[in-house]
């Protein structure tokens, strides 16, 4: 144990590194922090409480216009209109949760998605107020906390870091609390949980709350470092990217979303560039292969692999 | 705008048939199997690049084409399920979706590496073009042609499944897999062979949906298979019949909703589906 939280340490330590060595790829890294922030969100659910869903991008595209909305229209202080997003994803989450922990298999996909692809073409129809496809643009966040946004991304690493390292702390106590630990129950068993005094539904909705809100801080996020919002934030691209993250670093297990979110924005920035059509086989063979030979993606292969005599 | 409604509704039949062909392969592997297979769609794109091949390069006739297509799908279908599928009927629905959704991210890839991201056509026969009087109305001999093949595969389909011994065995297994067992009906065959149908059907409708659609290479993860989804899941898992209403009712909502309201999208066709799925999850003709 003691050795894990050393790892941990080691870890969170890493994630200051880009200040020093990489200081190019501050805003590719900036990314990876909001998309590793997306990643442990869906776990949340998915990993922990085991609600599979394909319309994720749902919760993260309300933050991100929600952010862009005030900004333009409002004021351009992000740490409020962070808030504001995140809330917003919240009740939006909490009005869907009703519906989604009622269902299971095919319905509960297809319901997620339908309400993804909704929420999508909603924000497609309503040009007047989302911008439609040409995304929502003209405003600029200036900075936060009087450190600038600049081309660089130092300020936009900071932010996001800071971000996800504070969601995550939450996310570790949640896991760690009697709460998470029903929440796994619930994932085997969903219905002798009632039994020993964890009410399922009620469980299920309040973590699928606390993933929207999740979601909808890093799209609030992204809209911030990146000052536009274009309508990928809502598509289901972004919901299936988010899920292949997820199973490559290993659901369930915290750090899995991060790792998963680090090797696919790397391998992607590296890769696609030489040949952007051809890079989907690549992610492709690979979700085939991790399901297939290592279930629970990288991180349960490596823990494995660490411990081979237990 | 009533003038328009035949048209519309014809246009719409026509498509749902075009649906009902690129789904109905889905809807019983998924009833049977209980095997959620997102990677359906690249069936379809198999077929079609078969024809387009076929047709373009080797100067084939069209219609000589179409079994071809079927045939390429139904293969690329028993390639998988022989090798990769059949792995996974019993792991978790989340695990099949993500091996599917790899298999259709390689195909796409593939499909690119091929034939370029660029839309690829074909031209049916001049007697497949055009438009034909009837009763005062113009309809198109291409739609005309759909609606017929749709009509002839549905009763082929519903003959071979409900009045051969092959059609029960399958019946059987969807019914009850273990009973169907239990009575010492080859259920993997069965499946198999039912895979390598739907497979094949779905080829057969990528073909013939080049002239509609269109073909891409993003195909396999396009809205037409939102569109296949949405018609198992309201159809209902394994129901031919459900299948088939769920697709011409689709059809005809989709051109009906592009025709008169074109700035609500797709919009109306996830709401309805969302509403049917929360009243019945099961799909309007789904047992279990």
């Amino acid at each position: 144990m003691a050795n894990a939280k050393r790892l941990e340490v080691v870890f969170w330590l890493g994630t200051l590194l880009p200040f020093v060595l990489t200081p190019n790829y501050l805003s590719l890294a900036s990314q990876i922090a909001i998309t590793a922030l997306f990643a442990l969100s869906l776990d949340l659910i998915l990993g922990y409480a085991g609600i599979v869903s394909l319309g994720h991008a749902a919760f993260f595209g309300v933050g991100a216009y929600a952010a862009g909305l005030i900004a333009k229209h409002y004021w351009t202080e992000p740490l409020s209109g962070l808030l504001i997003a995140g809330i917003l994803a919240g009740l939006l989450g909490y009005a869907l949760s009703h519906i989604v922990v009622r269902f299971r298999h095919l319905a509960l996909i297809m319901l997620t998605m339908g309400f993804g692809l909704l929420l999508a073409e909603a924000a497609n129809s309503a040009h007047d107020l989302t911008g439609g496809a040409d995304g929502l643009q003209g405003f600029r966040v200036p900075g936060l906390l009087g450190f600038k946004f600049d081309m660089f991304g130092k300020t936009a690493y900071a932010y996001s870091l800071g971000l996800l390292f504070l969601c995550f702390l939450i996310c570790r106590r949640i896991i760690h609390s009697p709460f998470g630990l029903a929440l796994k129950g619930i994932r085997e068993n969903a219905i002798r949980m009632p039994a020993i005094g964890a009410p399922s539904l009620s469980h299920l909705r309040k973590a699928y709350t606390m993933a929207a809100v999740m979601a909808g801080l890093a799209g609030a996020a992204l809209t911030h470092t990146t000052s536009t919002v274009s309508l990928d934030v809502l598509s289901f691209g972004r919901s299936a990217d988010v899920l292949v993250i997820l199973i490559l670093g290993g659901a369930g297990r915290l750090y899995g979303g991060l790792i998963g979110a680090i090797i696919y924005m790397v391998a992607r920035d590296q890769f696609s560039g030489v040949n952007p059509q051809y890079w989907y086989f690549w992610i492709g063979l690979l979700l085939v292969a991790v399901v297939m030979f290592l279930p629970n993606g990288i991180l349960g292969g490596l823990s494995r692999f660490l411990k081979p005599k237990n | 705008m009533l003038s328009s409604l035949a048209g519309v509704l014809f246009d719409g039949f026509a498509y749902g048939m075009l649906l009902f062909l690129l789904s109905v392969g889905l809807s019983v592997t998924l009833g049977m199997m209980n095997f959620v297979n997102l990677a359906h769609c690249t069936f379809a794109a198999v077929g079609g690049y078969c024809t387009v091949s076929l047709v373009n390069r080797l100067g084939w006739p069209f219609l000589a084409a179409l079994p071809m297509a079927f045939l390429a799908g139904a293969l690329a279908s028993v390639v998988l399920e022989r090798i990769l599928f059949r792995r996974l009927y019993r792991a978790s629905d989340l695990d099949q979706c993500l091996v599917t959704i790899g298999i259709a991210f390689m195909s796409i890839a593939t499909f690119a590496w091929f034939y370029t991201t660029e839309p690829q056509s074909t031209r049916p026969p001049a007697y497949l073009l055009g438009s034909i009087e009837l009763m005062g109305r113009s309809f198109g001999v291409y739609r005309l042609f759909l609606a017929a093949m749709g009509l002839a595969i549905t009763a082929l389909l519903v003959y071979s499944l409900e009045y051969t011994r092959f059609g029960a065995r399958v019946r059987a297994a969807v019914d009850n897999q273990r009973m169907a067992r239990g009575l010492g009906i080859d259920v993997d065959r069965a499946f198999l062979f039912t895979f390598a149908l739907g497979g094949g059907l779905a080829g057969l409708g990528g073909a013939l949906a080049i002239e509609v659609i269109g073909l891409e290479s993003t195909l396999p993860l396009s809205v037409i298979l939102v569109y296949v989804l949405i018609v198992v899941a309201v159809g209902g898992l394994g129901s031919i019949r459900g299948s088939l209403v769920a697709a011409i009712v689709l059809g005809i909502t989709d051109t009906a909703g592009k025709y008169y309201f074109p700035w609500l999208g797709a919009f109306l066709i996830y709401l309805v589906m969302v509403a049917l799925l929360m009243w019945r999850p099961l799909g309007l003709f789904g047992k279990r």
